[in-house]
């Protein structure tokens, strides 16, 4: 009997301990595609609105725009930020390729997950040391 | 035969137009690192000087308006996963609506009025 078949009357063991469950590397990949879009909703874009609104007023307001950035805490928040952003552009990037059945078999879909995860920590050390 | 399981349409509406705007917001990243690294930096004169211009403005206008119609589906898609209870989904829902109304003229605002 196929598996669709079964009757499903009776209760069966649910194992989903997802901390205990070793996810693959593609569902990694897209958990933080969530969690980096997540951020960058609740912080990122007001953050973004009020940069562009209070630097472009005044040299002086530019200035003090940029004054939080150089504090450990503010080029923390924007490395996370910057993390975010690069690393959704690029899980997006090959989500549209996968959309257009590129890769889609699981060892590339794998490397292409693994790419995505280097290449965005690549970039964000590239973003970090133009920080510090 | 034209089999359609659902009427309304509403995934693959909101599919496409996730796709869409990530493609105007990729574009949109690499014109201005390519302004950003064009220009070596970035120094208030030149910041200001870049939207003093009427295209940039409008490309900045379509990022932003692109942004918060992603971000739109994109939460609405994480809340429709974790936020089960039905009032408690339409609240963060409108919540979410209403910020990024907000944000739509805040954007508009920023780029248009007086400064």
């Amino acid at each position: 009997m196929a598996a669709a078949d079964r009757p499903v009357d009776k209760p069966r063991p649910v194992y989903l301990d997802l901390f205990a469950i070793r996810q693959p590397l593609p569902a990694i990949v897209s958990i933080l595609h969530r969690i980096s879009g997540a951020l960058m909703f609740v912080v990122g874009i007001p953050l973004l609105l009020w940069f562009v609104q209070s630097s472009l007023r005044s040299p002086a307001a530019f200035a003090a725009a940029m004054a939080p950035f150089s504090t450990l805490f503010g080029k923390l928040v924007l490395l996370i930020l910057a993390w975010c952003y690069l690393y959704h552009l690029l899980a997006g990037l090959r989500h549209l390729a996968l959309d257009l059945h590129i890769g889609i078999a699981l060892a590339p879909a794998r490397r292409s997950a693994a790419l995505v995860l280097a290449l965005s920590v690549l970039l964000a050390l590239i973003v970090a040391v133009r920080l510090w | 035969m034209d089999k359609r399981s659902v009427g309304a349409h509403y995934g693959l509406r909101d599919w496409l137009s996730q796709r869409v705007t990530a493609i105007v917001i990729t574009l949109y990243t690499a014109l201005f690192l390519t302004i950003l690294l064009w220009n070596g930096g970035m120094d208030h004169a030149t910041w200001q000087a870049l939207f003093a211009g009427d295209a940039f403005r409008l490309a900045t206008f379509l990022f932003l308006a692109s942004l918060f119609v992603h971000a739109w589906v994109g939460v609405r898609n994480i809340l429709m996963d974790y936020a089960k209870p039905m009032g408690v989904r339409l609240a963060l829902e409108i919540v979410v609506i209403c910020a990024l109304v907000a944000y739509a003229g805040w954007t508009i605002q920023i780029l248009w009025g007086s400064r």
